[in-house]
């Protein structure tokens, strides 16, 4: 089989104003970067809200943070997105509706979609994460909290959560990066992140060699250096001398 | 909502579930199999094997599953025809099975070697005091033990692989998704069909990972 292997294809112009197909790599980035940020502050606050309902005492609180995770970890995402496209926005109140499908332009409500699906779809993998820290912590930080006349409230914002978001700094990393690959499915329901421009990339120069490439390796180094970077993170905040931080 | 048409589509939802548990099984094997090689090969001695093994693993845990599939989707077909110089396409399918072993066998390979390194030192050596070469004690004394231990971990990240296996959809392969989408499209009915579909994942992904749950619970002595 014949392939024309050019690594120059980046440069060439797309025959769209005076736009080279480097130029819609950036874009699709961007829009793959705004993905992952704006489903990573929903699934970071609704995950944390959730994993402190699942550790407080009594039953009711704790039993609806347990059904949301297990709704939500076991449908897969993609049937989740095609909810959130689908099928949600036809349940939306008449004014609202128009509003979604048809004053929107239609790459905003597709964001909209994606991010909210990302966002809670997250939510119940940080949940996990972050019960999982606040159990990790010894039982007698709370006794003690309690011994000191601090409330609930308190005892998690001053006590539970600061602990325990540095011990999960690095499955909480590997969410992030999870929410950043998973943000790939919006190339599914047409909105133009980074897998979608490379897809178009290759059927536009017939270069798919390059362009998927390109797209792995722009994949790979943002893992790679995000990783690295949260590692850095995670030795600047440690406390000096609590047990159990950072594993070791 | 009404859920009769359900009824008259089913025998395409069940032959649309009968590729996807298809390509599941086949992933599940080629995965498990390739990552018990990679598993070796990043534990060996040999610096080259073991750093070629971890870059693998590296690299196919940074870039989306959804990359893969497309890519080998484009990719497979011209290697093949590389390779063979014949010109046949070889299909979504093959393309896809190939893309979810290689993906997933990077993620099976950090749980075999878990698994590995959680048997005693002193079992290696007590095969190696016996007499036996290298693929002896690992055939023979650490593996069947490691994956007695580590069998619950593969469960999980099986009921993952069947959750991911619906995005096939991406190359247009009709699996239980991609039909339920389809058939709901054509009889105008998607919203119906979706939740069923989202019902259906849920049921078995759940069902599967209680059983896990309680597996792993006899499991721990």
């Amino acid at each position: 089989m014949h392939y024309n292997w050019d690594w120059g294809v980046f440069f060439h112009s797309t025959g769209i104003g005076s736009e080279i197909y480097l130029d819609w790599f950036v874009k699709g980035l961007g829009w793959t970067i705004a993905l992952s940020l704006a489903g990573w502050v929903i699934a970071l606050l609704l995950g944390t809200v959730l994993g402190v309902m699942r550790t407080l005492p009594g039953k009711v609180l704790p039993r609806i943070a347990a059904v949301y995770v297990e709704i939500f970890r076991n449908i897969p995402l993609l049937v989740q997105l095609f909810v959130w496209y689908f099928i949600v926005p036809d349940l939306l109140p008449e004014g609202l509706q128009t509003w979604f499908k048809q004053d929107l332009n239609p790459a905003t409500s597709a964001f909209i979609s994606v991010v909210l699906c990302l966002g809670l779809f997250t939510a119940a993998r940080v949940c996990e994460q972050v019960r999982t820290g606040i159990q990790a912590l010894p039982k007698g930080q709370t006794n003690a909290a309690y011994a000191l006349g601090l409330r609930i409230p308190q005892i998690y914002k001053e006590v539970l959560l600061p602990q325990a978001f540095r011990i999960i700094i690095p499955p909480l990393t590997s969410e992030f990066l999870n929410i950043f690959k998973n943000s790939s499915v919006a190339s599914l329901i047409g909105l133009m992140e980074l897998l979608a421009q490379t897809k178009q990339t290759a059927e536009f120069t017939a270069n798919l060699f390059e362009a998927f490439t390109l797209a792995t390796i722009i994949y790979f180094v943002l893992n790679m250096g995000l990783m690295l970077f949260m590692r850095w993170v995670e030795k600047r905040v440690r406390v000096p001398g609590l047990i159990a931080l950072g594993g070791k | 909502m009404d859920f009769s048409s359900l009824v008259t589509a089913m025998p395409g939802l069940v032959s649309g579930m009968m590729l996807t548990l298809k390509l599941l099984v086949l992933a599940i094997v080629g995965g498990v199999a390739l990552g018990t090689l990679l598993a070796l090969a990043r534990l060996s001695h040999n610096k080259l094997l073991s750093n070629l093994a971890g870059f693998y693993v590296n690299y196919f845990r940074s870039i989306p599953l959804l990359l893969v599939i497309t890519w080998f989707y484009f990719v497979v077909p011209f290697i093949i025809g590389w390779l063979t110089g014949t010109n046949e396409p070889i299909g979504a399918f093959y393309s896809c099975l190939v893309a979810f072993m290689m993906f997933e066998a990077a993620y099976y390979c950090e749980i075999v070697r878990a698994g590995i390194q959680s048997i005693s030192r002193g079992q290696v050596n007590a095969a190696y005091a016996l007499g036996m070469t290298y693929s002896q004690t690992m055939r023979l004394v650490i593996l069947p033990q490691a994956f007695r231990k580590m069998t619950p971990l593969l469960l999980q990240q099986s009921i993952i692989l069947f959750q991911d296996t619906s995005l096939v959809y991406a190359v247009g392969l009709m699996d239980f998704l991609n039909s339920a989408r389809s058939a709901g499209d054509i009889v105008g009915e998607l919203h119906q069909f979706l939740l069923f579909a989202g019902l259906v994942y849920f049921i078995i992904s759940f069902g599967a990972s209680t059983l896990v749950k309680r597996l792993q619970k006899r499991l721990t002595v």
